[in-house]
């Protein structure tokens, strides 16, 4: 099915089902630990052997020699594999680093061996005798140094420019040049990145915590230079993955070689204090954002540079997308440049480009908003745009900023706020507020779905969704409910399997509209099949109650299936519509926080999100959605940092211990608001992401609350006390 | 992790002779730092010594009006004894700000004192450290130093202590009691115990080979308003930035320690002698001699800062 203009009344609009808040179908299994993650298929592979990598020890340079005798003889070692004994390996199309080093190490904790043995204790003991002889090579590791040797990137589109923004920039009444920096930061989520690999022959069977199933078959097939209709990638349930796990990393690679070499199954869950350096993480960025404006606070004029760094072959972080969209102007430019750098892998981590850009950008507007003594709410909506601003021909499909902003006011108590900052005192503590708004596009992606109505009325939904914790399964389960007039009860969702037809995948927030819809496109066809079964037409056919009615007759779903089952599939696909409207979901965070008035220590006291992203196809899903975003929010502001050592060229906190994310007394009360919207240029969902919106502008809504509350501006993340405890006045 | 043996002692006298026998045998209690350090290499130890079932559990009067808390009291259950809540309400809040629930259940009071450094470069075994590997140097001095020492150190090494319950314990004299391999006993004043890293970081105490912290004693109650101030990044389950430990009597004396800014627990007779002068005059005698890297120089203004918070709530609740 092809989705080329937009939405009218369908099946959807029904909203028996969708819409409804209903409890996730998979949660009795998750809650009963029945629900089986990667490393815990020993169902499908009871008698695996365990595998450890072993990560570099150096940033850069070359492997002179490894010597694996140790491990070999080591107590139930099978075998271990290096890069001298594993034969030719390609890199994945998704991959900057090869997942196996050596001779050349191209990043710290890059893997260079696994050891696999017949239990876990053996095989760490064993990895732990691989004694490597490396030959160091300098490195760039400093981004702010390697900033100046910054390039243009060759792909995507990292400029932008309409108008005269030097020249309006410089004739503007009010103007703030300004640059903040974002750290690295690390996915962290929950579940390691695991698998368990098996062969038979020289087919291969991968079980793994992975968002992307058909990318990531690809590039196993590819790194390992096999067929790939000879890999079958399988990943039900997975904990987390924040764009983590969107790629084949070396756990699975190493798996699938571990277990070539040892004749048998293996697993491999990369050890927490690999995890950081091995895998991927948000990269690093330095912006200068320029905005001028008239004394009304009509912007002239807004600039936003960003620099980032990756190894050679990698991507930059896309800090100034939002820029492009977010803010009226009629003088603008963009820029974005890539460094090279040896640290590990930068990539996409929830919200690429508009978490960390919205940071910046949500900073820069809340000092704007002080230098014109303008309410930062006001000025927002002063700003606020219905087209593109680059190309106005382009309308918005839907924009309800100003909404978001002027209900969030309302509920939060923002009338309350004291613009001069450092003027509310409760006891110890500095109180302050902040608002930031939130913005983030939609994606819409191709997806594939196979739908069967069994022969005893159950409706099963076949499809390589994921659900890294998102709620995939209950939406698909109520788009699939409502397509078919059937109750939630009455739906099987079986999703990540590579041998199912292909959705979107979760990444990018696109996953909720796309894996829908495509679960639409297979019900329309589930739909028609019924139909011509009772020999009626498609169009007049209405289905509910569990029946399908037509031509003035009733006839139970059971009774059409009941000599076999019909089954429906097919492929959503777009059209324009996301090139003739711009399609973004937007929000306004609000945040109370308290600021020790001695020691600089910032508790978030308050939260509110109020969001408008389309149909929210199940608001306790979304809602959770947000919420978990707005907490990871909270640390990107207040003390998630990858930190580099810029000698030795890698993360050095790389554990939980060292890496700090929000525990569970750091948050608040958090409310979450959705207005009602409707998209009919999406899909025929009607949706949009969600999943992402929640993590942009929230940040900055901290850092713009910790300004208010103490008058110390905070304009390099992580907002920690170290940078505000020497600005702050005396005590006593 | 290395293949160990493993065996259980008998008695105190028997864990401390067993272990002496070994070169490279540790006691384990409550696990919770040396499994960890165990599972990825850092500590190899050959031989473990379990004393669990050695009886040290129980928290008792003394004869001069203190308590005896034996080694393996547990953290939470410590924190919760109607005694120290009431006579020694420092220890137990310092208790309450480490670590978490479920680590605080098996962590022992002995095992406490002897946790292992915190620093990132330490856990790291492709990184130089004298305190792990003598003589490899340290990577932290030049490297990422934000939670590290600023007193005390050395040119080896500038790792912090990272207990919360050795502060209050160096705040209320506590003294260290232990039997060694011959069966001897003897008594060391916490101030004593630990031991600043000079050129043997990996040296941490004055314990010999195969001695065995049988309790922890505490001098009859000092009274006074006992507070604990711990600042940190999150608010909860996070090493101290700093931490202070106060005991603030109705005359103006008092106590003070601090977390956070050395090898040990941090407590100087001048500083304590200072308080009735203020925060600012304390904090100079603490950090006399201070010598800060680019990322932990706030430490200094923090502390003081702390301190002068920390004696005000003091003054208000004694008010």
């Amino acid at each position: 099915m092809k989705f080329d203009t937009p939405a009218t009344t369908n099946p959807i609009d029904q909203l028996k089902v969708v819409g409804k808040p209903v409890d996730r179908v998979e949660g009795p299994l998750k809650t009963t630990g029945t629900a089986r993650y990667a490393y815990e298929r020993h169902d499908v592979a009871p008698d695996h052997a365990y595998g450890v990598i072993v990560g570099a020890g150096i940033a850069k340079g070359r492997i002179r020699s490894i010597d694996t005798a140790r491990a070999k003889s080591a107590p139930g070692v099978l075998a271990v594999v290096t890069a001298e004994n594993a034969g030719k390996l390609g890199k994945g199309q998704f991959n900057t680093a090869a997942l196996l080093g050596g001779p050349e190490i191209q990043h710290y904790h890059q893997a260079v061996a696994i050891v696999v043995a017949a239990t876990f204790e053996q095989a760490r003991a064993a990895a732990q005798l691989v004694k490597v002889d490396y030959e160091r090579t300098p490195g760039a590791f400093d981004l702010k140094t390697a900033k100046d040797k910054a390039a243009k990137p060759k792909d995507g589109d990292p400029d932008s420019a309409k108008g005269d923004f030097a020249g309006a920039f410089a004739a503007s009444a009010v103007t703030l040049d300004a640059t903040y920096t974002t750290p690295d930061q690390s996915h962290a989520m929950m579940e390691p990145h695991a698998t368990i690999a098996s062969w038979e022959g020289d087919k291969l069977t991968v079980w793994t915590a992975n968002q992307m199933i058909a990318w990531s078959k690809g590039d196993m097939a590819k790194t390992l230079g096999i067929p790939k209709e000879n890999v079958r990638l399988v990943s039900p349930y997975i904990g987390g993955g924040f764009g983590g796990k969107l790629f084949v990393r070396a756990d699975a690679v190493m798996a699938a070689l571990g277990a070539r070499a040892a004749g048998r199954a293996v697993a491999v869950a990369l050890q927490r204090p690999l995890i950081m350096n091995n895998t991927t993480h948000r990269p690093a960025t330095i912006q200068r954002i320029r905005i001028g404006a008239s004394k009304d606070g009509t912007i002239q004029a807004i600039g936003h540079e960003s620099w980032s760094g990756d190894l050679p072959g990698g991507g930059p972080e896309t800090a100034v997308q939002q820029t492009r969209l977010l803010y009226a102007g009629a003088n603008r430019m963009t820029a974005t440049r890539l460094a090279v750098l040896d640290l590990p892998e930068g990539n996409a981590m929830r919200a690429p480009g508009e978490a960390a850009g919205m940071l910046a950008l949500e900073i820069a507007m809340d000092e704007m908003a002080e230098k014109l003594g303008m309410d930062p709410v006001e000025f927002r909506i002063r700003n606020d745009t219905q087209v593109d601003p680059e190309k106005p021909e382009r309308p918005f499909s839907q924009r309800q900023l100003v909404q978001c902003l002027r209900t969030g006011a309302s509920r939060f108590g923002w009338d309350k706020r004291v613009a001069k900052p450092g003027s509310t005192r409760d006891g110890r503590w500095l109180v302050g507020m902040g608002v930031a708004a939130a913005f983030r596009n939609n994606m819409n992606m191709k997806s594939a779905a196979r739908m069967r109505l069994e022969r005893n009325g159950r409706v099963t939904v076949e499809t390589d969704m994921t659900d890294i914790g998102t709620g995939s399964y209950t939406i698909i389960a109520q788009t699939a409910a409502e397509m078919m007039g059937v109750p939630l009860d009455r739906v099987d969702v079986k999703l990540g399997d590579s041998s199912f037809p292909i959705s979107a995948g979760s990444g990018g927030q696109w996953g909720g509209n796309s894996s829908t819809a495509g679960v639409y496109a297979a019900g329309m066809k589930l739909r028609e099949a019924v139909a011509r079964k009772l020999g009626v037409d498609p169009s007049k056919a209405t289905f509910e109650g569990g029946n399908v009615v037509a031509g003035g007759k009733t006839v139970a779903l059971s009774r059409v299936a009941a000599d076999g089952e019909l089954v429906g599939e097919d492929t959503m696909e777009y059209g324009d519509l996301e090139k003739r409207f711009q399609q973004s979901t937007f929000g306004a965070h609000f945040v109370e926080v308290r600021v020790d008035a001695a020691t600089a220590e910032i508790r978030v006291e308050r939260m509110l999100a109020v969001c408008a992203a389309g149909r929210i196809i199940n608001p306790k899903a979304a809602r959770s959605q947000v919420i978990g975003a707005m907490t990871m929010g909270v640390g990107a502001a207040l003390m998630e940092e990858l930190v580099v050592d810029k000698r030795l060229g890698f993360f050095v906190n790389h554990d939980l211990a060292g890496y700090e994310v929000p525990v569970h007394a750091d948050i608040p009360h958090q409310e979450v608001v959705f207005l009602e919207e409707t998209d009919p240029t999406t899909s025929p969902m009607k949706a949009k992401g969600v999943g992402e919106l929640g993590i942009c502008g929230v940040g900055a809504a901290v850092a713009n609350a910790v300004y208010n509350a103490t008058g110390v501006r905070v304009r390099d993340y992580p907002v920690t006390l170290d940078k505000i405890i020497g600005k702050l006045p005396p005590i006593g | 992790m290395k293949p160990f043996a493993y065996e259980r002692a008998s008695s105190p006298k028997d864990a401390a002779a067993k272990a002496a026998k070994t070169p490279g045998a540790k006691f384990i209690a409550g696990g919770t730092n040396l499994l960890d350090l165990m599972k990825i290499g850092v500590e190899e130890p050959v031989h473990l010594i379990d004393v669990n079932g050695l009886k040290l559990d129980t928290i008792e009067a003394t004869d001069d009006g203190g308590v005896r808390i034996g080694a393996l009291v547990r953290n939470t259950e410590l924190a919760a004894d109607t005694r120290i809540r009431r006579d020694y309400p420092l220890l137990s809040r310092a208790l309450l700000a480490g670590a978490s629930g479920q680590l605080r259940n098996k962590a022992t009071t002995a095992g406490n004192l002897l946790q292992r450094t915190r620093c990132p470069y330490f856990y790291d075994t492709n990184q130089p450290c004298n305190k792990r590997l003598p003589g490899s140097g340290c990577a932290a001095i030049g490297g990422f130093s934000r939670q590290h020492a600023i007193v005390g150190v050395s040119k080896s090494c500038i790792a912090t202590h990272p207990s919360d319950m050795a502060v209050a314990m160096r705040a209320l004299d506590a003294t260290v009691e232990t039997v060694r391999p011959d069966g001897s006993t003897r008594r060391i004043a916490i101030a004593d115990f630990h031991t600043l890293p000079g050129t043997t970081p990996n040296v941490e105490t004055v314990l010999a080979h195969g001695e065995l912290i049988t309790a922890v004693t505490l001098p009859r109650p000092v009274g006074g308003v006992q507070l604990y101030h711990k600042v940190r990044d999150r608010a909860s389950y996070a090493f101290a930035l700093v931490s202070v430990a106060l005991i603030l009597q109705p005359d103006g004396g008092g106590r003070v320690a601090l977390g956070g800014v050395a090898h040990k627990p941090w407590r100087k007779s001048d500083a304590d002698a200072a308080l009735p002068k203020g925060a600012k005059a304390a904090s100079d005698a603490l950090l006399a001699g201070a010598e800060t890297t680019h990322d932990n120089a706030f430490k200094v203004t923090l502390v003081e800062r702390a301190l002068a918070a920390t004696l005000a709530e003091a003054k208000e609740t004694s008010a």
